[in-house]
């Protein structure tokens, strides 16, 4: 049974590569990342083996704690674990119990993140090698501490799978979720200064979490190599009694879950609010703006990407603060409008056979298109304004706000134009609706990365204008050119929007079909 | 593969007999290597309550999505009311309400919001789609329910969003794909009745339905269709030939296994 478990999973993830093959060269990328990863920590865990037993110690505990910890807490903050093999899919075949437990757990090893997980406990081992009994207890110790990610989160997704499947926890996590990825930066930063400025305690902070379920499976090798073979028994001890204990919590949270599906319903409210549809005026156009700005605030995936915008800002002072050099401030906002602009370049991709709708309606392809331009230039003109000029408050260097301001300004308009074509004409993968917006999407991988990589190429083509008056200002320090950039920017941009908006309706009218039966494929 | 258009001064009957609100002639298309829809010709006449019924996969949806000018056909044509889908798209498409079954909602939308955006979209006065939304949710039941999230509706009232949707712009023929998947008998009643009156008045109903018993009572033509051919199609009465339309349908299709074997399913 627990062989027809894994058996299955393998078959799912085969199956779901054979349905293109783009499909595995993305799974290829993802494990090539996660190999660059695990290669460093496995190379560094064996040159570990050269070093004193405490720095070793130390810092295999202190791992491993972190990996145990990120295991419980990952799955839930980003609800985007791999439901494959989701144990509610199994209430109706009698797999007995213990059986159903074990080939979860062990399924729970295939894919990117276990391996990855598995690849660097079993690394611990080559720490430890320093003779035969240590290297032992650290391959028990290893294979107790991946165990006891596992299980640890199933437990954790398990219980929380009725709060994870409620439609507001999902948007709320998956947005919120974002911060600390984006703040990575500055978090470390802050870490790794409180730890050198701290050094000493480390050793400490491991010895004592050693003792405490999440260190104690990581310590074994470490305390049988020091020579301290009762207190390795005692580890022993605690590391099994918390892997039994955390498989107990799981069977009585399955049990219970599996007779229990989690509810989902919402109350109902009464009608009467059009929200942004009674203020925006009553147009195709206008009714395309007002539905793409309610996705903006209402679904996660654009929430997502609206919120990276102020993240930005944050790690750009933090990084000027760190350096002293604010020079690099006064590209926020062109940065800012490349974001803000680029981000409807998949829109139509968003949509997904949503899209159905405008094609039923028999919508013109210009309102469509004019539609979703504005309603991200209404959200990003005072964002990108505001970015383009705080940052002068900082450096003083005024001369070069009418510069930036019609690049900022140039690559928005010219950015908007290009997305409305794009959009237009290429399907790309990108999380479904209601997906959570880390979600690895279905489709084609390779499709999505040519066009994304093109469309900024063509971007950085046509905003040479601009971009080279900046230069041009830099090198001849004429503030002239500053203010020819002024000009230039919001002409040309506006220019190439109106271009882009027609290009791209033009192309929406005349294949609109042929999108909707892409946009089939990837539902 | 398609079925040269009659040349209107030659043809004496085409002036007597009135333009039919569908007609589809030599429909084809194909997935890859598997044929979805193999050459379909019909003739939908106009006011009249159609219904077309076939088995999983017999190619319904494919039919009626390069029909209402959601997938390009390979080969053939079809004429909404005298308008060629594909020549003439966005024409056709004022005159048609779609129903598509299996894709997505703008479902982060109200439901309000999302029949007003689909009359929006359509260009239609502010007023009038106000004044119709109100109406039609409240013939659809969905009143309590108008300022949920659609995301949050299950998937009967999702059913019943999407048919308001279709009607908001009053089309004069009405393409419905499986419009009673998931839907409760009391909505159901509701909705046929509100269809019922829609033909009454003139307008044309194009249904796709497993379920016989339903096409059998609701509507006055009907056609068989199964592996991507046309069966048979005509008034409901010259279809089912005296014998009900289910028997009918087995025995058009065929694949009816037999009963024998599964001796080990039964409990005595």
């Amino acid at each position: 049974m627990v062989a027809h478990l894994l058996r299955l999973k393998l078959t799912l993830l085969r199956n779901g590569l054979r349905r293109s093959p783009w499909q595995l060269v993305g799974l290829a990328f993802g494990g090539l990342y996660a190999l660059g990863i695990v290669g460093a920590l496995v190379v560094a865990l064996v040159m570990l083996r050269q070093e004193n037993n405490e720095l070793a110690y130390t810092a295999v505990v202190l791992g491993g704690s972190a990996a145990i910890l990120g295991w419980g807490i990952i799955p839930v903050a980003v609800s985007a674990t791999d439901m494959t093999l989701d144990p509610a899919r199994f209430t109706t075949f009698a797999v007995p119990m213990r059986q159903l437990l074990t080939g979860l757990a062990l399924g729970g090893l295939i894919g990117i993140p276990g391996v990855a997980t598995s690849l660097v406990a079993l690394a611990t081992v080559g720490t430890w090698a320093r003779s035969f009994v240590p290297a032992v207890a650290a391959l028990l110790g290893a294979s107790l501490g991946v165990l006891t990610c596992i299980v640890l989160s199933k437990v954790v997704t398990t219980a929380t799978a009725s709060l994870a499947a409620s439609r507001r926890f999902k948007d709320v996590s998956g947005v919120v979720f974002m911060i600390p990825l984006i703040l990575m930066g500055p978090i470390v930063a802050g870490v790794s200064q409180g730890i050198s400025a701290s050094a000493g305690f480390l050793p400490d902070f491991a010895r004592t979490l050693a003792w405490t379920p999440l260190g104690a499976a990581w310590s074994l090798g470490g305390a049988v190599d020091a020579g301290r073979p009762g207190e390795a028994a005692v580890k022993l001890l605690i590391s099994l009694l918390t892997l039994a204990g955390l498989a107990w919590c799981w069977k009585v949270l399955l049990e219970r879950a599996l007779v229990n599906p989690p509810y989902t319903g919402s109350g109902s409210r009464k009608g009467g609010k059009l929200g942004l549809f009674a203020l925006l005026p009553a147009t195709p156009t206008g009714a395309v703006t007002a539905r793409a700005l309610t996705y903006w605030l209402r679904d996660p995936r654009y929430a997502g990407s609206l919120i990276v915008i102020p993240l930005l800002a944050v790690v750009m002072f933090f990084q000027a603060s760190q350096g002293d050099s604010f020079g690099i401030l006064a590209m926020l906002g062109p940065l800012t409008a490349f974001l803000m602009a680029w981000s409807i370049s998949a829109d139509i991709s968003y949509d997904s056979t949503a899209f159905a709708l405008h094609l039923a309606t028999g919508v013109r392809g210009v309102p469509d298109r004019l539609g979703r331009a504005l309603a991200c230039l209404i959200l990003a003109v005072p964002v990108v304004m505001a970015f383009s000029v705080v940052p002068f408050m900082f450096t003083g260097s005024w001369e070069w706000l009418p510069g930036v301001l019609g690049l900022s300004v140039g690559i928005l308009l010219t950015g908007l134009g290009l997305s409305s074509v794009v959009s237009a004409r290429y399907n790309v993968a990108v999380p479904l609706p209601g997906d959570s917006p880390f979600k690895k999407p279905p489709g084609n991988v390779g499709q999505t990365m040519a066009v994304q990589f093109g469309g900024m190429g063509v971007l950085s083509i046509l905003v040479l204008p601009e971009a080279g008056l900046i230069i041009a200002q830099s090198l001849t320090g004429n503030p002239v050119f500053g203010w020819l950039n002024l000009a230039v920017g919001p002409i040309l941009g506006l220019v190439l929007f109106v271009l882009g908006i027609r290009i791209g309706g033009g192309w929406l009218e005349a294949r609109g079909p042929e999108m909707l039966a892409q946009l089939t494929v990837n539902r | 593969m398609t079925a040269p258009h009659p040349d209107p001064h030659s043809d004496p009957v085409a002036h007597t007999r009135p333009v039919p609100a569908l007609s589809i002639r030599g429909l084809a298309k194909r997935f890859g290597g598997k044929i979805a829809v193999d050459g379909i010709s019909l003739d939908v006449p106009a006011g009249s309550f159609f219904g077309i019924v076939g088995p999983n996969g017999a190619g319904k949806t494919t039919t009626l999505s390069m029909a209402t000018g959601l997938l390009r056909p390979d080969f053939g044509t079809a004429v909404v009311h005298g308008v060629d889908v594909w020549a003439r798209p966005l024409e056709a498409k004022k005159l048609m309400g779609i129903l598509p079954d299996g894709v997505r909602l703008f479902d982060r939308l109200t439901g309000e919001q999302l029949v007003t955006y689909a009359g929006l979209l359509r260009g239609m006065d502010k007023d009038v789609v106000a004044s119709r939304v109100g109406e039609l949710l409240s013939a659809l039941d969905l009143n309590q329910d108008a300022g949920t999230l659609v995301v949050d509706y299950s998937a009967g009232m999702t059913k019943k969003i999407a048919l308001a949707s279709a009607l908001i712009h009053a089309p004069r023929l009405l393409v419905l794909d499986e419009p009673f998947e998931s839907v409760d008998p009391v909505s159901a009643a509701n909705i046929r009745s509100i269809l019922d009156s829609y033909v009454a008045s003139g307008g044309t109903v194009i249904v796709s339905s497993h379920v016989m018993d339903l096409v059998q009572r609701m509507c006055d033509h009907v056609a068989v269709v199964a592996a991507g051919r046309l069966l048979a199609a005509g008034t409901v009465d010259e279809v089912r030939a005296g014998a009900l339309l289910e028997e009918r349908f087995v025995q058009l299709v065929g694949g009816r296994s037999h009963t024998e074997g599964l001796e080990w399913l039964r409990t005595s």
